[in-house]
């Protein structure tokens, strides 16, 4: 039988689920080899009955939290599609501030009575998928790499573990055969990034943005030993890493 | 007495989440209602004190599917807040991401998510069973637009090549004349694309309210990427004006904010801009227009849908005139001229679901102090539930299955990108 899957959201873009239609002739191919179940963006249909749920967005309302842990319960295996479910992504940018904060930022203009108590506007901190249930596997990027998409499904029908990359962009960089971006004057986080892009960014002349996030054990010394090169210093790189790591450890004066 | 309650929570086959809700007593409408429910995301606050290079790279996150527009909209307002020029190649190079953005998306809503209520069902997977020849015609062009994205910047989902002054790599003459080749090609497979949804367009329901359009207008083109703030009701107005007329409000059934401007509502989008612009569409365009006898001004929202087939045929007819002016020009690599400066400036796109403005303040270090984005959806919000209101009591008597269709189909025709329109980055009101 043709394992059940089922594709969810929470705060995102949309755009990794949009990888998948951009697969083109291929979904018709993966429609050969998994009956997808439920998938809202495309498809009137939906079951409670899946194997796998893929889960795009981060987490931001308790309304949310609950749909999640529902998600949870039916899923036997849960896979974090995109930065934004992996580890926050931009989305935890606005860490950088309270949730009361940020609400009173965008909401100050509204009657108190339609936003005090209403489960729509009831933001908390973002959260990551993970850290609100147990993910099995992450899929990161900003977006997803479609071909990654496609290996990583293709591995869980047959039963396996999903291989994601933990060397780092430069490889598929230097395998592409460009130009250092640092040497056309950028600042290039692929260095410590997770590859699996096909190196996409520094491929088009611009520097990588670390959207798929840090690898395990980056070489900080030979990092150190680039960025010393150039002229560029650690806290400019954590501030770009920002973008889409932001981490509260290291909040920054504002 | 009869009563009949419908609750669409999270509505399908559109972008972000959305609920209709419905009570009638006795054949009277009591309530209809569009809530919003997406999560918001307070992109406001994430540009706060980020570098002014970084800025299309963070909007263009705030929708997976009009990112080369929000990158666009980004770079005009950077660009205009710093008084940064762009070449003539780089203002055609944006035009046509512009352009195979607006195919690709217009392709997926019409082709992916209407078309499976123009044949009666769920979704377009049993599509490929029932009618694979359609199917592989709406994926060629779906692929056609994805790879002209990918070739122009660099990525299709938040492009790569974008940036402040420029374009961070070209692409080759030899791939463009190969664009130019695909695109004359697929001039075929729209006329069967087309004609396939007129065979079925009479599950379009006939349904007609007066409202406003907006669109970006021109006297030289059919406004995409230029253009003052053209309205059905008014005249032309400069985009620096654009928040005399959008007036946002907040209402409790949406974490999307709504706007209206002269009406209690107004609509932005593919049928704005037909109901504008159709003098300057291309020929093919206006042929493509005829079968459905489609005529400005069309008050039938459905019609929405319709439009953006007509804009398919302009896009792909406008894309090989550009490319037609680049090659007779050779390509040139340019380097972006830039120099920070601190200022405040706005821009504005015709996206595929109408008009965006970005409007930034940068600082003398480059980094943005304030910033604000208003998202056509957001525009259209008001104007669907006004629709809701006004078709609700025409169709009431109808049995329930069809009720709840012919109102989930209106709210698919405004193509809404609910999470765009959540994404929140705004102006303070207090």
């Amino acid at each position: 039988m043709k394992p059940r899957v089922a594709f969810f959201d929470f705060s995102s873009c949309e755009g990794c689920q949009l990888q998948v239609a951009n697969l083109e002739e291929d979904i018709i191919d993966l429609s050969k080899i998994v009956e997808i179940v439920s998938f809202r963006e495309v498809m009137k249909e939906h079951s409670d009955d899946y194997d796998i749920a893929f889960v795009e967005g981060s987490i931001m309302r308790p309304m949310d939290e609950k749909r999640l842990k529902k998600i949870r319960e039916k899923a036997k295996i849960l896979v974090a599609l995109g930065s934004c479910a992996a580890f926050g992504g931009i989305n935890k940018l606005r860490n950088q501030w309270s949730p009361e904060e940020v609400k009173k930022e965008v909401y100050g203009m509204a009657k108190e009575e339609d936003i005090e108590g209403n489960p729509f506007f009831d933001v908390f901190e973002t959260k990551a998928v993970g850290e609100v249930v147990k993910v099995d596997y992450f899929i990161p990027g900003c977006p997803i790499d479609r071909n990654e998409f496609a290996k990583v499904v293709t591995a869980l029908v047959m039963g396996k573990k999903p291989n994601i990359p933990n060397y780092p962009v430069c490889v598929e960089c230097k395998k592409n055969e460009n130009i250092c971006v640092f040497e056309l004057g950028k600042f290039c986080l692929g260095p410590v990034t997770r590859a699996g892009c096909n190196a996409v960014c520094p491929t088009n002349e611009n520097e990588c943005e670390g959207c798929r996030g840090y690898i395990e054990n980056p070489h900080i010394d030979a990092e150190k030993g680039v960025l010393e090169k150039y002229g560029l210093t650690v806290e400019e790189m954590l501030d770009r890493f920002n973008m889409f790591n932001y981490k509260k450890e290291v909040r920054r004066e504002r | 007495m009869s009563e009949l309650n419908i609750m669409v929570e999270h509505l399908t086959r559109v972008e972000g989440h959305g609920n209709i809700i419905l009570h009638a007593k006795d054949g009277k409408v009591e309530k209809v209602e569009w809530q919003v429910s997406e999560a918001p995301r307070f992109f406001e606050v994430m540009v706060k004190g980020r570098d002014y290079s970084q800025l299309s790279h963070i909007t263009s996150r705030i929708c997976g599917i009009c990112s080369i527009g929000h990158a666009l909209a980004s770079l005009k307002a950077t660009e205009a807040a710093m008084e940064v020029r762009i070449s003539e190649q780089t203002h055609i190079l944006r035009r046509l991401g512009l352009h195979g953005e607006n195919i690709q998306s217009h392709i997926l809503h019409v082709g992916y998510l209407v078309a499976p209520d123009l044949f009666g069902v769920g979704s377009v997977f049993p599509l490929i069973k029932t009618h694979p020849e359609a199917v592989k015609k709406i994926i060629s062009i779906h692929r056609l637009a994805n790879e002209m994205s990918d070739l122009i910047c660099g990525r299709t989902t938040h492009p790569i090549t974008l940036t402040v002054g420029g374009f961070t790599k070209i692409p080759s003459e030899k791939s463009l004349k190969n664009l130019r080749k695909r695109l004359f090609e697929a001039k075929e497979t729209v006329e069967e694309i087309a004609a396939l949804v007129k065979d079925n367009a009479h599950r379009l329901p006939e349904f007609k309210r007066e409202t406003e359009y907006i669109a970006l207008t021109s006297t030289q083109e059919y406004a995409l990427y230029d253009g003052d703030i053209g309205s059905t009701d008014t005249k032309p107005q400069p985009v620096e004006e654009y928040l005399n007329i959008i007036n946002e409000f907040v209402v409790p059934q949406s974490t999307a904010k709504y706007t209206r401007h002269l009406r209690e509502s107004y609509m932005v989008g593919a049928l704005a801009r037909f109901n504008i612009n159709y003098q300057k569409l291309c020929a093919f365009a206006k042929e493509v227009a005829a079968m459905f006898d489609l005529k400005p001004v069309c008050y039938n929202p459905f019609m929405n849908n319709v439009a953006q087939v007509v804009e398919i045929a302009h896009s792909i007819f406008d894309s090989i005139s550009l490319i037609d002016i680049l090659l007779d020009n050779g390509l040139k690599e340019e380097k972006p001229k830039v120099e920070v400066k601190a200022g405040r400036g706005i821009g504005a796109v015709e996206v595929p679901r109408g008009i965006l403005f970005h409007d930034y303040t940068i600082d003398q270090q480059g980094r943005c102090i304030k910033a604000n984005c208003i998202i056509p959806t957001n525009q259209n919000h008001n104007n669907i539930q006004k629709d809701l209101e006004a078709l609700a009591p025409q169709i009431i008597e109808k049995p329930r299955e069809q009720v709840e269709l012919t109102l989930e189909m209106l709210v698919r025709a405004y193509d809404p990108c609910i999470s765009c329109s959540t994404h929140y980055l705004t102006v303070k009101f207090v």
